[in-house]
């Protein structure tokens, strides 16, 4: 087997989470998914990055057709109150890496273009401060999905 | 046998103790913070999300689970009920004794129908609560429960700071136990055992 099968055998295992990278070719992007609300309530929207190059690669947000607006945000929990703040950017550290993982950083998914369904797959374009670009599908998940994988 | 008769009536008495302690709120084993005695009984005027306006007394004989969040966050309240929801899977047939009651502090976007769709995402024993903004407000500062609301976005939109607790009452209307965030999802389940098993004799 030559490495181009190889390289498509990989991509089979990664179908769950199928990632095609554009630019962004030293960031990996597994256990991306949404949850899906009712109605045209906005959506959170988690990935793992990893960075396999030797410097820190910065996420800066998100894009897709599929929704008017996506926003990186952050979510925390002090003196017992929850609170969720934008913010600009999510370092990717040198061969490590940054989770968005609920109750944490997230994706915030605003105004669906087309309703989402449970199953369904969206492509988000992960976007980075160096430019590049990440196409990467996002599994559609029912409302009360719990966050197993990445724990 | 003379020496078993002569400790019946203690035993008996006993248990007759044990018993009068259970029904007047003798401290449970509970993991969670016990607020036993430190918090005011269940009470509100809202509305739920069929558009029935509720009390707290309308949900009498039922463990209730009392939380604060609003439709519009995408993060950690779904998270919150996501889990919930597996909390009442473990309960069993238990968790018919139990409510969930989502209390929005969102009042102006989370009409009951909004508020409907929503629980019932999560839960067929989770009800949304909405009403007026000081009904809200004045349940909250009953349980020292707080929530602001954050500056709007250039496009209107905003977000809403909330209490992350999670407060138990029992069938009686009785605050019990409060769950924080860092409380495990084994001593809530444990606790509703409990307070499933005790707490919800008329």
């Amino acid at each position: 087997m030559n490495s181009r099968h190889f390289g498509f055998l990989l991509t089979g295992l990664l179908a769950a989470t199928a990632v095609h990278a554009t630019d962004a070719q030293h960031i990996r992007a597994s256990h991306a998914w949404l949850r899906v609300l009712p109605g045209d309530l906005p959506a959170g929207a988690y990935v793992t990055l990893q960075n396999n190059s030797d410097h820190p690669i910065v996420l800066r947000g998100a894009s897709s057709p599929a929704y008017t607006d996506v926003m990186l945000h952050q979510s925390s929990s002090e003196g017992g109150m929850s609170r969720m703040a934008m913010v600009d950017e999510l370092p990717v550290p040198a061969h490590g890496k940054a989770v968005l993982a609920p109750a944490g950083y997230h994706l915030m998914l605003m105004k669906a273009a087309n309703p989402v369904k449970p199953g369904d797959t969206v492509e988000l374009t992960l976007e980075f401060s160096d430019g590049s670009t990440l196409a990467t599908d996002f599994v559609a998940r029912p409302a009360n999905a719990v966050d197993d994988d990445t724990h | 046998m003379k020496l078993r008769r002569a400790w019946l009536p203690a035993l008996l008495l006993i248990a007759g103790l044990l018993l009068a302690g259970c029904q007047r709120g003798e401290p449970l084993p509970l993991r969670l913070t016990d607020v036993s005695g430190h918090m005011p009984d269940l009470d509100f005027k809202l509305t739920d999300d069929r558009g029935k306006p509720v009390t707290g007394a309308d949900y009498r004989g039922k463990m209730v689970l009392l939380y604060f969040g609003y439709t519009h966050c995408p993060d950690v309240c779904p998270l919150t009920l996501a889990h919930l929801h597996v909390v009442m899977q473990r309960l069993g047939p238990l968790a018919d004794g139990a409510r969930i009651l989502f209390v929005s502090v969102d009042p102006a976007r989370d009409t009951p129908a909004v508020m409907h769709a929503y629980v019932n995402a999560f839960d067929p024993h989770a009800i949304g609560l909405t009403g007026d903004a000081r009904a809200i407000e004045a349940l909250s500062k009953r349980y020292r429960s707080a929530f602001t609301r954050e500056p709007a976005a250039s496009d209107g939109n905003y977000e809403v700071s909330h209490s992350s607790a999670i407060y138990l009452f029992d069938g009686e209307g009785h605050a019990r136990a409060l769950m924080t965030p860092s409380a495990s999802q084994d001593d809530l389940v444990h606790d509703l055992h409990l307070l499933l098993d005790t707490g919800t004799k008329p």
